[in-house]
């Protein structure tokens, strides 16, 4: 239960989505250009209504596809402008080469993003694989267990795309937060507009008197500079990351970080999973608790950059692991989450941990405290012997033969 | 990337996105990329400037002349690619430039 933990905060009861178009008014970009895909559709609908009426001094660009979409915001961004979009799945699997374009140019574009399954076949429900596509294109990467979260994370991800000089994506789960009304402790507009600040960007395209060419080809010799830059620039920001989160600690209250732990210290078996599943899992973890069963939960909230140091020194304790992936990678192999971990955990020297990946929830299907249960049984047997780990994907919920 | 520097930038020292400094054009010899070059015939030339406003590499010279003003001066062949626009676009009647083979 969300309770106000800021002097002014104040609840509200919001779903995801109006929470998410609630702090881009109050962010108040200089630019947002967007075109609507469910179930994203109502976040910069509600703010096109924000800008229609002189809510915001926002130039709202109403364009005629996601690539556009993305076109446009990355050129304000280029131009000086603080620049945001929303989207989901299709939309965002059509903003692909701008993606990578706003990354490759270090742009700070922010985007509200609302999970959902990718075609074929359509789905219009959520799971994780629309970002999970996006993972490596340079996008930092911030996921909400709930519309407080997304709340938050859109507030911080604007100072840390600034600070990182790397666009950011913060996202929901499709229907289950963005379309599920919860109650939100928002807090005054003037107290977000003063905690993102102004935007202060080193260089402008519109700056005449230092022009500079940007988007030049980059041969043999210096490409691989500039992509070692990008990725070093994700590496650098974690820190951009861990600071914003300290300021709003200090200001809002909230405390933040790249995974959230919990009943983990002390744990024996564990989930490792991100978004929405988190909450359903967490009531889980407190029934076992009561059992005895010492399980515990790691959520992703931070999932690029993927602190891998964090991430194994937390789950290096533990006898089994249950890495669940809302999105399949059809990679003959693993998904991705689970693939992230195990390479964490390896590059770490942390191989005694028995690590299990589920996937679930494909198109929305559902995942309830009985499956999860499951999972945890599972874990425990591995955990005391009398299970052998699957060395292979294990599909929750789904009709197999 | 300076002219006389010869060692490439590190990862470290370039500026981050792919930014470059505006006018670096001016580092790099388009004239060697020529296979036919314009001759300009300095008595044929009536100082149209049509030639000087065509080249897309600035590479028609001027110069201030105290009755005519700004004449054609010449081409500076470390710039011309040899394109042949000017050639082209010198008017007819005048045929103040002509495309020759360039000589290895
Ligand atoms: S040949 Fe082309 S590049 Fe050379 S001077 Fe003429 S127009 Fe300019
Ligand atoms: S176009 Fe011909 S006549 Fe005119 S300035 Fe050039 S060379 Fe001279």
């Amino acid at each position: 239960m969300i309770k106000t933990i800021y002097s002014k905060g104040k609840l509200a009861a919001k779903t995801g989505n109006e929470v998410m178009a609630e702090a881009m008014r109050q962010i108040e970009p200089d630019v947002v250009a967007a075109y609507p895909i469910t179930p994203a559709t109502e976040i910069v609908q509600i703010f096109s209504q924000f800008v229609a009426d002189g809510k915001v001094k926002t130039e709202f660009i109403a364009v005629e596809s996601e690539h556009s979409a993305m076109s446009a915001t990355l050129a304000a961004s280029a131009a000086g402008a603080r620049a945001m979009t929303g989207t989901s799945s299709q939309g965002l699997a059509l903003m692909w080469e701008m993606l990578n374009i706003a990354a490759g140019l270090r742009l700070p574009v922010v985007m509200a993003e609302v999970n959902r399954a990718i075609s074929a076949p359509i789905n219009i429900h959520g799971d994780q694989s629309d970002t999970m596509g996006a993972r490596d294109s340079g996008w930092i990467q911030i996921y909400s267990e709930n519309s407080q979260e997304a709340y938050d994370n859109m507030i911080q991800a604007v100072r840390i795309a600034e600070k990182a000089q790397l666009p950011a994506l913060v996202t929901t789960d499709g229907f289950i937060i963005s379309h599920c009304m919860e109650v939100v402790e928002m807090y005054p507009d003037a107290d977000v507009k003063d905690f993102i600040g102004q935007y202060k960007p080193a260089r402008t395209l519109l700056d005449v008197d230092r022009p500079y060419t940007l988007g030049s080809i980059d041969l043999q010799d210096y490409y691989f500079e500039h992509r070692y830059q990008l990725a070093e620039g994700m590496r650098q920001s974690k820190k951009a990351i861990a600071e914003v989160a300290a300021d709003f600690a200090a200001k809002f209250g909230r405390k933040y970080d790249f995974f959230e732990k919990y009943k983990l210290n002390d744990a024996e078996i564990a989930i490792v999973v991100i978004g929405s599943t988190a909450g359903t899992a967490k009531v889980v973890v407190d029934s076992l608790r009561e059992k005895g069963i010492k399980a515990g939960l790691l959520k992703i909230r931070v999932y690029r950059p993927f602190n891998v140091e964090e991430i194994a020194k937390d789950l290096a304790h533990l006898k089994a692991i249950a890495v669940m992936d809302r999105a399949d990678s059809c990679s003959g192999a693993f998904a991705p989450v689970y693939s992230d971990v195990a390479s964490a955990l390896f590059s770490a020297g942390v191989t005694s941990p028995k690590l299990v990946n589920y996937v679930y929830g494909l198109g929305g299907r559902e995942i309830n405290t009985t499956h999860i249960a499951q999972i945890y049984d599972d874990l425990s047997q591995i955990a005391s012997g009398a299970k052998k780990p699957s060395n292979t994907v294990e599909y929750v919920n789904v009709r197999i033969k | 990337m300076k002219k006389e520097e010869n060692r490439k930038l590190t990862a470290a020292e370039l500026p981050a996105g792919g930014l470059v400094e505006a006018g670096t054009a001016a580092n790099f010899h388009t004239g060697s990329w020529r296979s036919e070059k314009p001759v300009w015939n300095k008595d044929k030339c009536i100082s149209c400037l049509t030639c000087w406003i065509s080249c897309p590499d600035s590479a028609i010279l001027t110069a201030q002349d105290e009755k005519k003003g700004t004449v054609v001066s010449g081409i500076d062949y470390d710039f011309c690619k040899g394109c042949g626009i000017c050639v082209r676009e010198c008017p007819p009647k005048v045929q103040a430039l002509t495309m020759e083979q360039e000589k290895k």
